[in-house]
């Protein structure tokens, strides 16, 4: 259902500022979301200051500075530091990206960062991603085949390796499918950016043999076509991939199979 | 025993309270605007053809309306939003065949949209009035 404005308990009020670091030549202001189901209050947004001189350059630098530094109650997931692990997504200068492959040089003025949007809170940075791995489980991401498993491997031409080019290398941040305002308002029934890219990787896959099953599944006027190419998924992958474009060819492989 | 605690109420993150506005993002829901805006535009034309077949009186009574600066504004927005709409579900038959998803691309169709149709209005507008004009 679409609901523009947020719920009474997640009205965000103003927090605290925190003090200056001390002798700080050069300062950066960071203003984050903060929520801890402890202390029974709102969310609130948190004022920082970073001292860059002090730390690194991006802006997963600056919070693993925060919280050893000015506050270590500061909770955010993160992991490989390299764009690889993709936890470290969250909404930086009002677009999901990975904190740790946004450089601060990249944001004009104050940095704000706020949870990946429309997502229940577990606490500050860190969203509650149930539903989008049930989701993702719901494509069934594997190979599914009805001949016999050969001697030695699947084999696969370099030409139909190369169709999962664009579509493998999605590491399921969230970024995309959280950025999507169709997902915000269905995404109870709608699979959004990420599981449908993923169906596509398995739809296009020359060694999977369950294609006819896959799409069976996706036709369903909220699974799949809840897309309405607003393409904020694509603008927002921070590994350049093309969610909009793989649900478009979805589209494309439903009109083509009743032809 | 710990003691156990209901479900949480967990807050629901912000959304478009802090997502900045895309280009796409806002072309699409100026195409369902405009697509809803249609509705009372068709009831417009539908005034004008049942007018035009009831006779002068009624005619004139459309023909004040029309006439008058709300009128004018009325038409003005209605043909945009026919025009915008129309640009839109152009680019979305783009779409449709899988093309034209580039970051380039995209970031084009959706400002070709925009200009288009407001181009477009203006141009039909003032050939409307040239025409008036000259007749």
């Amino acid at each position: 259902m679409v609901q523009l404005t947020l719920p009474k308990n997640s009205k965000i009020t103003e927090g605290k500022t925190w003090p200056h670091p001390a002798d700080a030549k050069h300062e950066r202001e960071f203003r984050v979301y903060r929520w801890n189901q402890e202390d029974g209050n709102n969310p609130r947004v948190d004022t920082y200051y970073v001292d860059t001189d002090d730390c690194g350059p991006m802006v997963l630098d600056a919070l693993i500075w925060i919280k050893s530094k000015i506050d270590p109650t500061l909770t955010f997931r993160r992991s490989c530091r390299e764009g690889v692990c993709g936890s470290c997504a969250m909404n930086i200068d009002g677009m999901n990206t990975l904190a740790c492959t946004r450089g601060m040089d990249e944001i004009g003025g104050t940095v704000r960062i706020y949870p990946l949007p429309h997502m229940p809170v577990i606490k500050d940075l860190v969203p509650d991603l149930t539903q989008f791995y049930a989701q993702y489980a719901s494509i069934e991401p594997w190979l599914k085949t009805d001949t016999p498993t050969p001697q030695k491997e699947w084999r696969q031409s370099k030409e139909d390796r190369e169709k999962l080019d664009g579509l493998y290398e999605c590491i399921l941040c969230a970024c995309c499918t959280t950025s999507c305002p169709s997902y915000w308002w269905n995404g109870d029934r709608y699979l959004g950016p990420a599981a449908l890219l993923q169906a596509e990787r398995w739809l296009v896959d020359s060694r999977d043999e369950a294609t006819g099953e896959r799409l069976d599944y996706l036709e369903d006027p909220f699974r799949l076509y809840r897309c309405h190419t607003i393409l904020n998924c694509s603008k927002t992958c921070p590994k350049g991939l093309n969610p909009a474009k793989a649900i478009a060819d979805i589209k494309k492989t439903m009109v083509e199979r009743q032809v | 025993m710990a003691d156990t605690k209901g479900p949480v109420a967990r807050p629901l993150s912000p959304h478009l309270q802090i997502y900045k506005p895309t280009l796409t993002m806002t072309m699409s829901i100026a195409h369902r605007i405009t697509g809803a805006a249609l509705y009372f535009g068709t009831l417009l034309l539908a005034w004008w053809l049942i007018a035009a077949a009831s006779g002068s009186t009624t005619y004139s009574n459309f023909h004040w309306f029309m006439q008058s600066l709300v009128g004018k504004l009325v038409l003005f927005g209605y043909t945009w939003a026919l025009l915008h709409h129309m640009l839109g579900g152009i680019r979305h038959l783009i779409w449709d065949t899988g093309r034209g998803f580039g970051p380039v691309e995209r970031e084009w169709l959706a400002m070709a949209t925009l200009v288009g149709s407001i181009g477009l209005t203006l141009l039909l507008w003032i050939f409307g009035y040239l025409m008036a004009g000259g007749a």
